[in-house]
């Protein structure tokens, strides 16, 4: 090693050790929310409200079906139909919903109201609830401005809070979160 | 036993946590929390949280199926 190129190499070792020590690294999340029915929407607001009590920094992209979860008035719904794993307890068993019987008007209604009394009997969030929390821990929400477009939705009819932007937006906030999440 | 106290007995995930996390706010640094919960998975969940906040968990325990945990407020 040269004279020059040891000298440089001391300096380097000699800013490595003089650095102060740093704080343990903040970690941040970013996830994308594309599904709005009552099921689909807990995963991302359980996970976003989590994290950010956890300390990092969240952001929740809100994209086709995901988008009206921010509408200010929800009125989530499931369908049973296609999900053979949606098994209420009932009667001391577990009781499934065979695709045919889900078309009938009103079953997916009476099964979203189920659901929802089954998980205020439980004590699980309401979504409303987890949203409210979620925006108090300033969860940085943007809704897609696409879908936006698409379904002819204004921000009047949102919630405060959510500003608007596109994939590039969520790109940008990708790379620089550790965590990027697709739900 | 600790002064700040926050009942989340009867609540689900991630509600304990969340409602832990507004709670210390209030805790002065170097005083404790104390929370009584019912929710199983809470156990797991307040010792990740601890983890990952830097707060400490004092101690936890289980009596009749409530559990207990005392967090001293140490994080920034």
């Amino acid at each position: 090693m040269s004279t020059e190129a040891q000298i440089v190499s001391d300096e380097i070792q000699n800013t490595a050790s003089e650095a102060p020590v740093a704080a343990p690294e903040t970690k941040s999340m970013s996830i994308i929310v594309t599904k709005g029915s009552l099921d689909w929407a807990y995963p991302p607001f359980i996970l976003a409200t989590t994290a950010a009590a956890m300390g990092l920094p969240v952001t929740m992209f809100f994209t086709f079906y995901g988008l009206p979860l921010l509408l200010k008035d929800l009125n989530l719904k499931l369908t049973a139909a296609g999900n053979p794993a949606m098994k209420m307890p009932m009667m001391g068993m577990h009781m499934g919903l065979p695709n045919l019987l889900t078309a009938i008007p009103g079953v997916d209604a009476a099964c979203s109201t189920m659901m929802k009394n089954l998980m205020n009997k439980k004590g699980v969030a309401s979504i409303e609830d987890l949203r409210e929390l979620a925006i108090e821990a300033d969860v940085r929400m943007i809704a897609c401005q696409m879908t936006m477009d698409l379904f002819e939705y204004s921000l009047d009819d949102m919630i405060e809070g959510p500003e608007l932007g596109g994939a590039a937006t969520y790109i940008e906030c990708a790379t620089q979160s550790d965590i990027n999440l697709f739900i | 036993m600790s002064e700040h106290i926050l009942d989340a007995k009867g609540l689900n995930c991630p509600l304990p946590i969340l409602k832990a996390r507004k709670a210390l706010k209030d805790v002065p640094s170097g005083e404790t929390l104390e929370i009584l919960a019912t929710d199983p998975g809470a156990v797991a969940d307040f010792q990740a949280f601890c983890r990952q906040t830097g707060n400490e968990l004092v101690e936890h325990s289980e009596e009749d199926s409530v559990y207990r945990f005392l967090i001293k407020h140490t994080a920034a």
